[in-house]
């Protein structure tokens, strides 16, 4: 299957914070993907071992809003409990998320973290399907 | 930046006539350079702002303007509430009073080069950095709100720091108004570990020495002097402000419609100053500034401890701070008449001219000392206000040198380890949690901060009095 059509993660460019954007079959997918970005503006989400996880739920009257509720809820999780998630799984249902975060306390020598999210922002905010029917889900993080 | 847009106003100084929905001209003060490098996003949000109800003059971007959110990064906007003016969220942005102080060390340079790495590893060890770092002062909820309302005041009487340096703090160090019922449960406890630290980023404590002086007058003035060492703390109200910046950000752009306000972005979120919405906001935003002040004060008292380990006997004295991400009421004459407005200043600095009644005695006859950042491995400067700055930009001058480049382009282009080790061969000494976070704020992914400043000094927002050279680095 092409690289396009698989689910996958990416950071666009911003001059002075970072942009992060989740791509998947599934709306759902894309939300995990875009996490995975999150965490990646902080350290590589691979490094990050599984061994807490917690519980997210946001609602809101559209997809572009509770996307940025999703990831202002993760920026709290990580900043309130000093957390690094390296695995998301995120259900969605009539505009209700419900999902699962897994990951560990920061290691400052292993994960050598870069720079913490202060919020994800409407910059460039957009959830859509683009021309492979793939859900894309992104916004600027200010960092 | 497409310069055919903009007419030249002077050798600093270009403007975009209003057109469409913009309500006043937007101003850019830069030179040629600056101008042709710069992002064309901050064209496009400068002439958003000046969309605005209630904007006064124009919407002005500083000479290190990048691309913000809503309001760019160095932007400056005056709004009037008896003309409907609005407070916006994301015109004061996520780092509310993020800003930078510089203390006096008395020492000079021959003392600090004979062991320059046990300061280095004392401060360090002293400031916690980075992310995930957390502080040694947690608050109850009693006195969290002493801290939300008291600033540095409250720092001080709490024995962080000598209460003379109130009189060298932006509104002597604790900011009238705040409300702490207005900062959420969240909020709280996104700042119950973080007093008292640095944070990542552009974040950072700088052992600086003084290079070369502009203006002598005003440089005695301010206590600088060549080869002198100062330091400098850069960071704001940390996960408070964030949550706060998060919380009125959506609530605003959610509400502006029920305020009948046409938002070209919804980042430009915004309430009318005179509206529960805007009160709240302004109350919950002002004990952010005072949880900055605090911080920084707290930080100051670890630095303290830090130079006295290395250098017993040494007393740090606060030559100023400043803060960059506020919006704050401040009286302007505007067309004859003298005007109570709200200014936005977001990457920008307050640039007090002489004269200044709200000026410490110490500055009144010269001007406020105007802080500007360097990016690691680049010049610092130290600035003085104009009284001219008044007519120009609301007293309001640049903050740093601003990003060139993404850090996502950085981090492909430089290596954190080759870095460090550049810069030590330069004699700068660096010191982080994270590699990767250096080679993000590698010193040339930013602006010539040179050039900034020098812009912002021929447009006679504020006066070049001084450089500075970073000697210690600690990176959040």
């Amino acid at each position: 299957m092409p690289r396009a059509q698989l689910p996958h993660w990416e950071h666009f460019d911003h001059d002075a914070d970072m942009g992060i954007r989740g791509i998947a079959p599934t709306l759902a997918g894309s939300f995990e993907q875009a996490a995975l970005a999150l965490t990646a503006v902080t350290t590589d989400p691979n490094a990050v071992r599984k061994t807490r996880t917690i519980s997210i739920k946001c609602r809101a009257p559209d997809n572009e809003l509770l996307f940025l509720d999703w990831i202002n809820e993760l920026i709290y999780q990580m900043s309130t409990q000093h957390l690094i998630f390296g695995r998301y799984e995120v259900k969605i249902e009539q505009g209700e998320l419900t999902a699962t975060a897994s990951g560990e306390t920061v290691d400052r020598e292993r994960h050598q973290p870069a720079v913490e999210a202060k919020g994800g922002t409407f910059t460039e905010l957009r959830v859509y399907r683009n021309e492979e029917a793939m859900w894309v889900a992104q916004c600027i993080v200010d960092v | 930046m497409n310069i055919g847009q903009l007419i030249r106003r002077g050798e600093t100084c270009w403007e975009i006539p209003p057109t469409a929905a913009m309500r006043v001209p937007a101003v850019i003060y830069a030179d040629e350079g600056l101008i042709r490098a710069m992002d064309p996003k901050v064209y496009e949000q400068i002439t958003n702002v000046a969309t605005l109800p209630g904007i006064v003059e124009a919407a002005y971007a500083m000479p290190d303007a990048h691309w913000g959110y809503g309001f760019p990064i160095g932007g400056v906007a005056a709004f009037d509430p008896d003309q409907g003016g609005v407070i916006s969220a994301g015109g004061v942005g996520f780092d509310i009073s993020c800003g930078v102080r510089t203390l006096h060390t008395g020492l000079t340079m021959d003392r600090l080069e004979s062991d320059p790495h046990r300061l280095a590893d004392e401060l360090y060890r002293a400031i916690p950095a980075g992310v995930g770092s957390r502080g040694k002062i947690h608050l109850n909820p009693h006195e969290m709100t002493a801290m939300l309302t008291g600033g540095a005041r409250w720092a001080i009487d709490r024995g962080f720091g000598e209460a003379a340096d109130l009189e060298r703090i932006e509104e002597r160090g604790c900011m009238a108004g705040a409300d702490p019922a207005q900062v959420s449960a969240r909020a709280r406890e996104r700042q119950r570990e973080e007093m008292g630290t640095l944070g990542s980023g552009n974040h950072y404590l700088e052992v600086q020495r003084v290079v070369e002086i502009y203006h002598r007058p005003v440089a005695e003035k301010f206590g600088l002097r060549t080869d002198g060492i100062v330091i400098t703390i850069h960071c704001g109200s940390r996960g408070l402000g964030h949550q706060i910046g998060t919380e009125f950000l959506k609530e605003m752009a959610m509400a502006a419609a029920q305020y009948k306000i046409a938002l070209p972005d919804r980042e430009l979120a915004c309430a009318p100053i005179r509206s529960p919405l805007g009160r709240r906001y302004l109350g919950a935003m002002r004990a952010a500034i005072n949880c900055a002040l605090a911080n920084r004060q707290i930080l100051t008292h670890l630095t303290q401890k830090a130079v006295d380990t290395v250098f017993p006997g040494v007393r740090l004295e606060l030559l100023y701070d400043v803060s960059h991400n506020t919006c704050k009421v401040e009286h302007y004459t505007v067309n004859g008449r003298k005007k109570e407005l709200y200014i936005h200043r977001k990457g920008a600095t307050r640039a007090y001219g002489p004269g200044h009644p709200d000026l410490p005695e110490a500055f009144r006859e010269v001007g406020q000392p105007v802080l500007i950042g360097g990016s690691m491995g680049t010049s610092s400067y130290v600035l003085c206000g104009t009284e001219k700055g008044a007519n120009r930009a609301f007293s309001s001058a640049c903050h740093g040198a601003g990003r060139a480049m993404s850090r996502h382009q950085a981090a492909k282009q430089w290596r954190g380890r080759e870095l460090v080790d550049e810069l030590a061969r330069q004699g700068i000494i660096i010191r982080s949690p994270s590699l990767r976070g250096i080679a993000e704020e590698a010193p040339l992914a930013y602006k010539d901060a040179g050039a900034v400043v020098g812009a912002a000094d021929k447009a006679g927002l504020a006066h070049k009095i001084a450089r500075l050279e970073p000697v210690i680095c600690i990176k959040g």
